[in-house]
């Protein structure tokens, strides 16, 4: 239990470098604004490296989406304004979390489907197993016990 | 039969969907810009600096808007099309200069040939957010009322040139 939770703080801590890495450090008038930077940082995806969100990024594009991001903040404008005016230049490709739509519905109820199939699969696999019958015939373990007699004697 | 054929069904699946994957580009995005009025901005020109170029001044115009930069090595490739538009069509080309140095980009010029008939200067990419650039060279074909109908992500290639010569032939028979 102990190592485990060394192993967890460990990890914790490789996670605040990786995140720590990229990005500038730059300040709000007010913690709300600064946790909603942070956020939307993690909600937008830099475009040039597709699998990293903006606060994981060190491309250029990103660091200029940042401060874009920075800039309309400190400007008072709210997630949803924020988010709008990059979806409309960038696409919903920009959002880290794809949307839930008519485009993007398979992917999000796949895993699930995949989980529902795999119970299904599972439970007939083992009605199947546990209705076989024995793969010898009486005949053949009566053979092998008598074997198996006659040795121990 | 049924030991192996499913296992092969799922494999051939697993097959198809991954040879799907392989002709597609991740790397293409379809721009939501594509039919919409181009977002309309005012820069200094790159060899003129005290004028502005403003794109409502294209109006009437079908033109091309190629956003290039001087540390970008696939505008070097790209360069040589550029220079075959600007020598044997009648479209006009516009360069965005990207987050370049000014000294660089005349410099690159002078070297290798200006297919441009005016650069507009984004020194800080601002332009650049507006029309939804993220990979140097882009490439936008706008209609005379200023809608972009085209946009090429990447250097164009002589494949995308002739499609791209024919949509231009096509949108100079619109009238306005």
């Amino acid at each position: 239990m102990k190592r485990l939770a060394i192993i967890v703080f460990n990890l914790s801590l490789l996670a605040a470098v990786g995140s720590a890495a990229s990005v500038e450090s730059v300040q709000f008038e007010t913690a709300q604004q600064r946790s909603l930077y942070s956020n939307l940082l993690t909600e937008l995806r830099c475009l040039v490296c597709a699998n990293q969100s903006l606060a994981d990024s060190n491309a250029d594009l990103a660091k200029d989406l940042r401060s874009k991001v920075q800039n309309m903040v400190a400007r008072g404008q709210s997630r949803q304004e924020i988010i709008d005016y990059m979806v409309k230049r960038y696409g919903e490709y920009i959002l880290y979390r794809p949307l839930f739509s008519r485009a993007t519905l398979f992917l999000w109820i796949s895993p699930f489907l995949l989980v529902v199939f795999s119970c299904v699969f599972a439970v007939i696999l083992i009605m199947k197993k546990s209705r076989q019958t024995h793969p010898y015939s009486t005949k053949q373990l009566q053979k092998a016990k008598q074997l198996l007699e006659d040795e121990s004697n | 039969m049924n030991r192996f054929g499913l296992p092969l069904l799922v494999f051939l699946i697993l097959i198809g969907f991954l040879g799907i994957g392989l002709t597609l580009n991740p790397r293409e995005l379809p721009s939501p810009l594509l039919g919409k009025p181009s977002p309309a901005f005012s820069a200094p020109r790159l060899l003129a600096p005290q004028q502005n170029f403003h794109n409502a001044q294209m109006n009437g115009e079908v033109w091309l808007l190629n956003v290039w930069a001087s540390w970008c090595v696939a505008c070097r490739t790209e360069h040589a099309l550029l220079m075959h538009i600007a020598q044997h069509t009648t479209v006009r080309l516009v360069g965005l200069n990207y987050k370049d140095d000014a000294a660089d980009a005349v410099d690159w010029l002078q070297r290798f040939g200006n297919p441009y008939s005016i650069i507009a200067v984004d020194r800080n990419g601002d332009i650049g957010i507006d029309y939804g650039v993220y990979g140097v060279p882009e490439t936008y074909l706008l209609d005379k009322t200023g809608h972009i109908r085209f946009k090429q992500v990447g250097p164009l290639t002589t494949g995308t040139l002739q499609s791209l010569l024919q949509m231009i032939e096509k949108l100079h028979e619109e009238t306005l």
